[in-house]
Parts: C-alpha cells; sequence; structure tokens
C-alpha cells in the first residue's frame, strides 16, 4: 500500500511539474474552468435560495385569489361577488383586497399601495417599505406627496417603516387606509380589486374553484398552489439571461472538450514519446494524465464553487445585480439564506467535472498507446 | 530542511480547500438558523396583509406581482418590443397561465 501511495505522489510531483512547464496555458485553463464553475454554481446557489426561501414565505398567501376579467384585462371586482361566493358550501371567508400601483414621478418608482386591515393605518398616515424610505429619504414622521386621480395632492404622513429584514415582500410597499386609497385612486366603493378566500378544507379547493367559475364565469382563479408553484419556477432555464449564461457555459466547455479531444499538442506527444522511451508503461502515463485531469478539475471546481458561495451568500449576488435591477428604481436589499445541501454540489461536480474528465480520456489513451520512436521523430 | 514536494503542497491545497467546503455548512446552517426569524416575519407579513408575491422586481406590474400576471401584460406597451424589462427575460410566466394557454406556448 505505501509502495502505491508512494508511486502516485511520483506521478503527481511529475504531473505537476509538468504542468507548471507550460504555465500559461495552464493558468489561463484554470481560469476559465474556475469562472465557468463560478457562473453555473453562483446561479445555482442564488435560485435555489430564491425558491426555498419563497416555498416558505409564500406558504401563508391566501388559499385563493378571485380576479374578474374584462375584454382579456384584470379589472375590479364587484363587492356583490362576495355574498355569491360565501354561500358556497366550503366557503369559510371571502375578503376583498384593495391594491394597485402608483408611479412616483419624484423618482420614477411603482410603488404597491395595498390597503390592510390588520396595519392599523389611520387615515392620513402610511406604513411604507424601506425601499421607499431608502428612494424617497422618507423617515417616520415625514410626510409624502401623492397626487390623486383627480389632480388634487394629498400629504401622507409615514406612520412606521417596516424592517429590513422583509424586504423581500416589502420593499415597495405602501399601506393606506381605504378611504385615503378611495380618495386617491376614486372609483366607487362597490368595487373592490380582487377576492381572497379561505375554504374549511384544503382538499375541496379544486372544487370549490369549479363552482366559482361556474357561477361567475368573468372570474379567473389563482390557487395558492399556483403561486407556490410560480416561485418554484420563476428562473426558468429558457428565459433569456439564464440561456445566455447556460449557452456561455456550454460553449465553454465545447472548447475544452474540442481542444482536449482534437489531440495533445506536439510538445505533450514528445514529452510521451520521451517517457515511454525511458521505460514508463502506457498505464503509468494514462496514471499521469488522469492526474493532470484531476488537478485541473478539481482545482478549478473547489475554487469556482467557494467564490460562488462567497458571491451569493457574502457578497448578495453582486454581479447579477445589474441584471435583477433592470430599469427599477425600487430594488430590496436582500441577502439571500444559504439554503445549500450535498446533493446541489454533487450535481454541480457532475455537471462540471465529469465532461471534462471524459473529454480528456480518450486523446490520452490514444498518445499513451503510440509508438515513442514515430513522436520523438 | 527537505523542500516540500509538489504533491504535498496539492494534497495541502485539496485539504485547505476541503476545510472551507466544510465551514460553508457550517456557515450555512448558522445562517439558516439565524434566517428562522425574519423567515417567520416575513410569512407573517404576508399572511396578515394578504399578500401574493416576493418584491423581487419592481420594474413592471407583471414580474412584480409574477403569480398574478397575464398573458396580454408583457406585449402591451407597444407594437415592436416583445420584451423590455430586463426582468421579463430572468422570470418564467406562471405555470397556471402555460398550462391554461398550452397552445400558445
Amino acid at each position: 500500500m505505501e509502495k502505491w501511495i508512494e508511486r502516485q505522489r511520483n506521478v503527481i510531483d511529475f504531473t505537476l511539474s509538468s504542468l507548471l512547464r507550460r504555465k500559461g496555458k495552464n493558468i489561463a485553463l484554470v481560469s476559465v474552468y474556475t469562472f465557468v464553475v463560478f457562473m453555473l454554481a453562483s446561479v445555482m446557489f442564488f435560485v435555489h435560495s430564491v425558491k426555498r426561501e419563497a416555498s416558505m414565505i409564500l406558504k401563508d398567501a391566501p388559499e385563493m385569489v378571485v380576479q374578474r376579467m374584462v375584454a382579456g384585462r384584470h379589472e375590479l371586482i364587484p363587492i356583490g361577488y362576495i355574498d355569491k361566493i360565501k354561500d358556497i358550501r366550503g366557503v369559510i371567508s371571502v375578503k376583498g383586497r384593495l391594491w394597485g400601483y402608483y408611479y412616483d414621478p419624484v423618482v420614477g418608482a411603482n410603488y404597491t399601495l395595498m390597503v390592510s386591515e390588520d396595519s392599523n393605518v389611520g387615515a392620513g398616515n402610511i406604513v411604507i417599505g424601506q425601499g421607499i424610505s431608502r428612494a424617497r429619504l422618507a423617515f417616520v414622521g415625514d410626510s409624502l406627496e401623492f397626487r390623486s386621480h383627480d389632480g388634487k395632492i394629498i400629504n401622507l404622513e409615514v406612520k412606521t417603516i417596516l424592517s429590513p429584514e422583509s424586504e423581500l415582500v416589502s420593499s415597495d410597499l405602501v399601506l393606506i387606509s381605504e378611504n385615503d386609497f378611495r380618495r386617491l385612486f376614486g372609483g366607487s366603493g362597490d368595487y373592490v380589486t380582487d377576492l381572497t378566500l379561505q375554504v374549511k378544507n384544503p382538499r375541496e379547493l379544486s372544487t370549490i374553484a369549479l363552482k366559482i367559475s361556474e357561477i361567475l364565469p368573468d372570474t379567473r382563479l389563482i390557487l395558492r398552489d399556483e403561486i407556490l408553484r410560480t416561485y418554484d419556477a420563476v428562473f426558468n432555464w429558457r428565459g433569456g439571461m439564464m440561456i445566455v449564461i447556460l449557452l456561455g457555459t456550454l460553449l465553454a466547455f465545447i472548447i475544452f472538450a474540442w481542444d482536449k479531444a482534437s489531440g495533445l499538442s506536439l510538445e505533450e506527444r514528445k514529452e510521451i514519446g520521451i517517457l515511454k522511451a525511458i521505460g514508463w508503461e502506457t498505464s503509468d502515463v494514462i496514471l499521469m494524465k488522469f492526474w493532470e485531469g484531476m488537478v485541473v478539475s478539481l482545482t478549478s471546481f473547489l475554487t469556482g464553487a467557494l467564490l460562488a458561495y462567497v458571491h451569493v451568500f457574502f457578497a448578495s449576488s453582486a454581479l447579477f445585480e445589474p441584471a435583477l435591477k433592470g430599469w427599477a428604481v425600487l430594488y430590496p436589499r436582500f441577502k439571500p439564506i444559504p439554503f445549500i445541501d450535498a446533493s446541489q454540489l454533487a450535481a454541480l461536480f457532475f455537471l462540471t467535472v465529469v465532461p471534462y474528465t471524459v473529454a480528456t480520456i480518450i486523446p490520452s489513451w490514444r498518445a499513451a498507446t503510440v509508438d515513442p520512436d514515430s513522436v520523438m521523430r | 530542511m527537505e523542500p516540500l514536494r509538489k504533491s504535498n503542497l496539492f494534497f495541502l491545497y485539496l485539504a485547505v480547500n476541503l476545510i472551507l467546503f466544510s465551514l460553508l455548512f457550517v456557515h450555512a446552517s448558522f445562517k439558516k438558523e439565524a434566517a428562522a426569524g425574519s423567515i417567520k416575519e416575513k410569512g407573517e407579513m404576508v399572511r396578515t396583509f394578504v399578500l401574493t408575491d416576493l418584491c423581487l422586481f419592481t420594474e413592471a406590474s407583471y414580474t412584480r406581482h409574477l403569480s398574478q400576471a397575464d398573458l396580454y401584460t408583457p406585449f402591451q406597451d407597444s407594437p415592436m418590443s416583445l420584451e423590455h424589462f430586463p426582468s421579463g427575460s430572468i422570470a418564467a410566466p406562471p405555470p397556471g397561465l402555460r398550462k391554461m394557454n398550452g397552445k400558445m406556448d
């Protein structure tokens, strides 16, 4: 056993010296490879973290949302619909939600305005998210101006600012009283934005949904399960940015594979020829090439994955921020929670290390079996 | 003193990386524990204010409230603009919509 270990160490010593002789080429190779792993791992860590957090937070979302559709668009829903839905057996409660968007020309941002019974917002007051506080430099006690539907200016006082920890759900939120909401947006008190309902038995949701669509055919129903599935599929690989990153990675791998599969350089072949001439067996050469592949891929994998972790969970995915922000003025500052597990790293390992190793095996075997005399000529 | 062999250096590098990897899991588990309170707070907020979506992208209504989006909105802004908000090219449409409009997908 000791002899075997010593042999491996000797081969590794030789392999490392050989790699260092072609320092420039190999450093470039490891850098690109590390970058490929880093990008893939960053995407994987970030997406998984957001999805997990979404599934944990949104499990308390309403069981069903009922929207009214008119000519293919979301319209306000009459509060008379509440009684019709309440009559359906299995429905515990139906509540109207009042919410909408407000474009603030001062900072060029869109806010989500929402009336909540439980927020204890009195008339003339608002509760705002951290994003708005940052963008408008507004703090508790300050007044914010809103322009109502009829052109009047309404001043509302900031009563509370929602906590920074809750930014992922509340960054652009303005909680407002019903009276102020209606003053701001106008419209009749007989309408609300949409309805949410609670049912006795969640297994009856689909039956109740069917009944609602029969009684109120102009409605569209969104179940909690659909909300959860929306966030489970939020960063789909078919999305533009994702496909750019994945294609880039794929192309980089094709270049690696092509470089490796098209054979070894003349210098490398000569080196193998000399080794065989001085008594190395084919198996020794293959062992050397195996360690060469391992050194390159393990170094790149470990460094790339560690850097990706630092990028996503310490630097809040700084490289993805411009793409995630888009044209938005308000952007939640949130630190992804590291929901990582061994299966994720294993998947990353098989996605990055295995293709490279496979691409290096065949040319190495071919080079190892050549006649030393022919390559040294 | 005998100089360190290259293979030893390599194994040392691997060992340091593996230690860092295990520390990474330790860090992750601490962070998850520390975040439990904030997740609970956010869940509470979702329940109290009857929220349906995460505030990931605020630039367009259909990406601000992803689960409430419809298939028409992303294409209504201008005739030549299939999508001009970057977030629209990151986020996929809700699966419920794709099921309803299977033939369009």
